[in-house]
């Protein structure tokens, strides 16, 4: 694999192989030094054209648990936000010889664009409103383990899927492992069309909620007010927000996810988001070993849980 | 003796196809006769050509003032004189926008030592804002024949009444880019099952239909003729074909993409695509064709948009719109289109056709005969050709049919009987 731009590029078969390094990487992250020389050598930069605290630090955290360098070009420290354009940005980067580059965009498409000017490996790490593929790795993973298996398990996806990236993702790696999607949401935050999506459609969240297994609640961003998508934040709590009270109706062993950052108290009821059925900080613990996994694909080499040597981690505790 | 001639061409124009090949001489910007054997002080071989009026371009962005770096007045009509074009239309949307006697008349000086007629059209409003009509009578005192708002239609309804009303008093042409931009603002492609997918903001096809219904309508009520801009959508297509039926002043153009692309080219991000209208659905491009082929549409036209390497390097929704058209539009046609729509009805929608909506009938478009001004084509119906994005008189490279081969090459553009282009070179 040479670049992540698309979970729909990975398929069951993709999918499961990174969610098996993942799991090596789960036994790396448990140990008293949570370190593999993996990727000594390797050099992976960060562009962020968003901000993005909960990801890059994940991402970085996967890095440095590999051993790799890191290099930062994100927004307000680089020259990004000086006008220099998209490929003079990334021809820099490379020309510093990186091997691998992790961009956020808010544009759709940008890591496509990237891949056709430079050789590193193109991380997505979210382009707009289509996809963030290691997102839906670390859900998939999260559901894997909690589950078992996605095989027949139905999750419904409640809310802003229109502009959601971890919406994009999350319906194709969820239906490539077998599982059942249900999009439930106004037709309003709806994309414009599902056509060819393994999805079905619902807008009565109260009619689906007993019938999944997850519930898969995406943040509500407050600006969808405007442009009529919603009459107000209030209505949409009303009818699509996850409260304590739809959570009661939820099969005994249905789970509850979100991919954070939450709007308590809008799609989410505080309750419900600390309560039994929530995955919300397995999905976050997930995070780090997946992007290990996902990094050791595209740059690594030998075994990826091989153990530091004695040396370096002793440079390690210094 | 002739200053030139022209041997062994097929002539074709509106009166239809010639017989057998046939020799055309120029002499002092006209034609002086059409015969076997003429001679003349310069030869040009035509053998195996289709010699025809040559075409009129109703959609030029050429980019000055403001953009010279995309394109000039000068690399414009060079590349149209490649494409056999010997009158183009320059679209308003200038920097400043060619809203003022000023602009215009820097325009039309400027075209007068290009290598072909460069027409201004001008805007409806002020500075395209849509809000004060722009000083038409003047404007039409210097030529002006076409108004219009390119790359943005006028949205108040009020004011395009009174638009269309005050043109008709002029006695010129109102042409609008169909677009309602309260369902277009923010989008960067057609809206549907590609833009779902891509996770783009898409507009819907409805966008452009409203605005053609509202057109169509206030046409009736003023009596006024509108040219409806580059149409992209089966809707469109339909609404011009009902109200052509009914008799309502309207013409219509269809570009060369929007009857040989669709919205999956944008599946590689690449913004060499990204043009508004937007590329649309194979539906789409089918009624296109349907319209082109049944006279609803009257013209093809480039909608030639050029923007630098890196403007076309930003991210999709931030990238311009537009794409390069002047030197692929003839073989786009011959094609594309060829087997569906007869030779001299192709050659209509380049040339006579757009010429009298333009209104420089009484120039370009006219028969292939003696005492006809001289401005011509010269092609090679059966050349084939690789589209090599580097091979253009454009300033720019935005050329979405990069690789593809082609069939139909201009060969000689001759434009008041002086070459411009001889054998694909552009001669000024």
């Amino acid at each position: 694999m040479k670049h992540l731009l698309s979970v729909r590029d990975l398929g069951a078969d993709g999918i499961s192989e990174i969610h098996e390094l993942t799991d090596s990487f789960v036994e790396v992250s448990a140990r008293a030094i949570p370190k593999v020389p993996a990727l000594r050598g390797k050099t992976v930069a960060w562009l962020f054209y968003e901000d993005s605290t909960r990801t890059r630090t994940s991402f970085d955290t996967a890095a440095r648990r590999l051993s790799a360098d890191t290099v930062n070009f994100s927004v307000g420290s680089s020259s990004v936000n000086k006008g220099e354009s998209l490929r003079d940005t990334a021809l820099t980067i490379e020309a510093m010889g990186v091997d691998a580059i992790v961009v956020r965009h808010s544009s759709a498409g940008v890591p496509w664009q990237l891949t056709r000017w430079v050789d590193a490996s193109v991380v997505n790490a979210g382009d707009g409103w289509h996809e963030h593929p290691t997102q839906a790795l670390l859900d998939t993973y999260t559901l894997r383990r909690h589950f078992g298996s996605l095989e027949g398990r139905h999750i419904a996806i409640i809310g802003d899927i229109k502009h959601s990236r971890v919406a994009g993702s999350g319906v194709f790696a969820f239906a490539a492992l077998g599982a059942r999607v249900t999009l439930v949401a106004p037709p309003t935050l709806l994309p414009a069309s599902v056509e060819g999506w393994p999805v079905e459609v619902a807008h009565d969240l109260d009619a689906v909620l007993p019938t999944v297994d997850v519930a898969y609640t995406l943040r509500m961003q407050l600006e969808r007010q405007r442009g009529a998508l919603l009459p107000s934040l209030r209505e949409f709590t009303d009818r699509y927000g996850l409260t304590a009270r739809r959570a009661d109706s939820m099969l005994h062993h249905a789970m509850v996810m979100h991919p954070g950052p939450m709007n308590r108290g809008v799609e989410l009821a505080a309750e419900v988001a600390d309560g039994p059925r929530s995955l919300v900080l397995d999905q976050v613990r997930n995070g780090v070993p997946v992007r290990m996994a996902v990094l050791y694909l595209l740059l690594g080499s030998g075994r990826p849980d091989e153990r530091a040597t004695t040396e370096e981690e002793g440079a390690v505790h210094a | 003796m002739p200053e030139l001639v022209i041997k062994g061409a097929t002539v074709v124009d509106a009166a239809g196809r010639g017989g057998t090949p046939t020799d055309v001489a120029i002499d002092a910007g006209h034609i002086a006769e059409v015969g076997p054997n003429l001679d003349g002080d310069r030869v040009l071989d035509a053998s195996g050509c289709i010699v025809s009026p040559g075409f009129v371009d109703l959609h030029s962005h050429l980019r000055q003032p403001g953009k010279e770096e995309a394109e000039t007045i000068e690399t414009g009509a060079r590349a149209a004189a490649r494409g056999g074009y010997t009158a183009i239309v320059a679209m308003p949307n200038t920097t400043p926008a060619m809203d003022c006697a000023a602009v215009v008349t820097e325009v039309l000086e400027l075209g007068r030592s290009a290598a072909c007629e460069v027409l201004a059209s001008a805007a409806i409003t002020v500075d395209r804002a849509g809000e004060q009509l722009s000083p038409m009578g003047e404007l039409t005192d210097l030529g002006v024949r076409m108004f219009t708002d390119d790359g943005t239609g006028v949205q108040d309804d009020a004011l395009m009444r009174r638009a269309m009303e005050y043109a008709v008093g002029l006695g010129v042409t109102l042409a609008q880019h169909c677009e309602v931009s309260a369902l277009s603002a923010g989008t960067c492609m057609h809206e549907g099952e590609v833009s779902a997918r891509l996770g783009l903001p898409g507009q819907p096809a409805e966008a452009e239909e409203l605005m053609v219904a509202r057109d169509i309508a206030l046409a009736r009520l003023t009596g006024g003729r509108i040219h409806l801009q580059h149409l992209s959508t089966a809707g469109s297509v339909e609404l011009v074909r009902a109200a052509k039926a009914r008799g309502v002043a309207v013409t219509a153009e269809a570009t060369t993409h929007h009857f040989t692309l669709t919205d999956r080219c944008v599946e590689g991000y690449d913004p060499v695509y990204k043009v508004h209208p937007p590329l649309r659905t194979d539906a789409d491009v089918a009624a296109v064709r349907t319209g082109l082929a049944d006279g609803t549409i009257d013209a093809i036209a480039t909608d030639h948009a050029p923007h630098t390497i890196e403007d076309k390097e930003r991210p999709f929704d931030a990238a311009p719109p537009g794409m390069l058209g002047l030197e692929t539009a003839l073989a786009l046609a011959l094609t594309e289109l060829g087997e569906s729509i007869d030779l001299v009805d192709l050659l209509a929608l380049l040339s006579w056709r757009p010429a009298a909506i333009a209104g420089v009938e009484d120039r370009h478009g006219r028969p292939v005969a003696p005492g006809e001004p001289a401005n011509l084509c010269v092609f090679d119906p059966s050349a084939i050709w690789t589209v090599d994005p580097d091979d253009t008189a454009s300033r720019s490279r935005n050329n979405p049919y990069a690789g593809r081969t082609l069939t139909g090459k201009v060969r000689h553009t001759l434009w008041s009987g002086i070459p411009t282009v001889i054998d694909g070179v552009a001669t000024r």
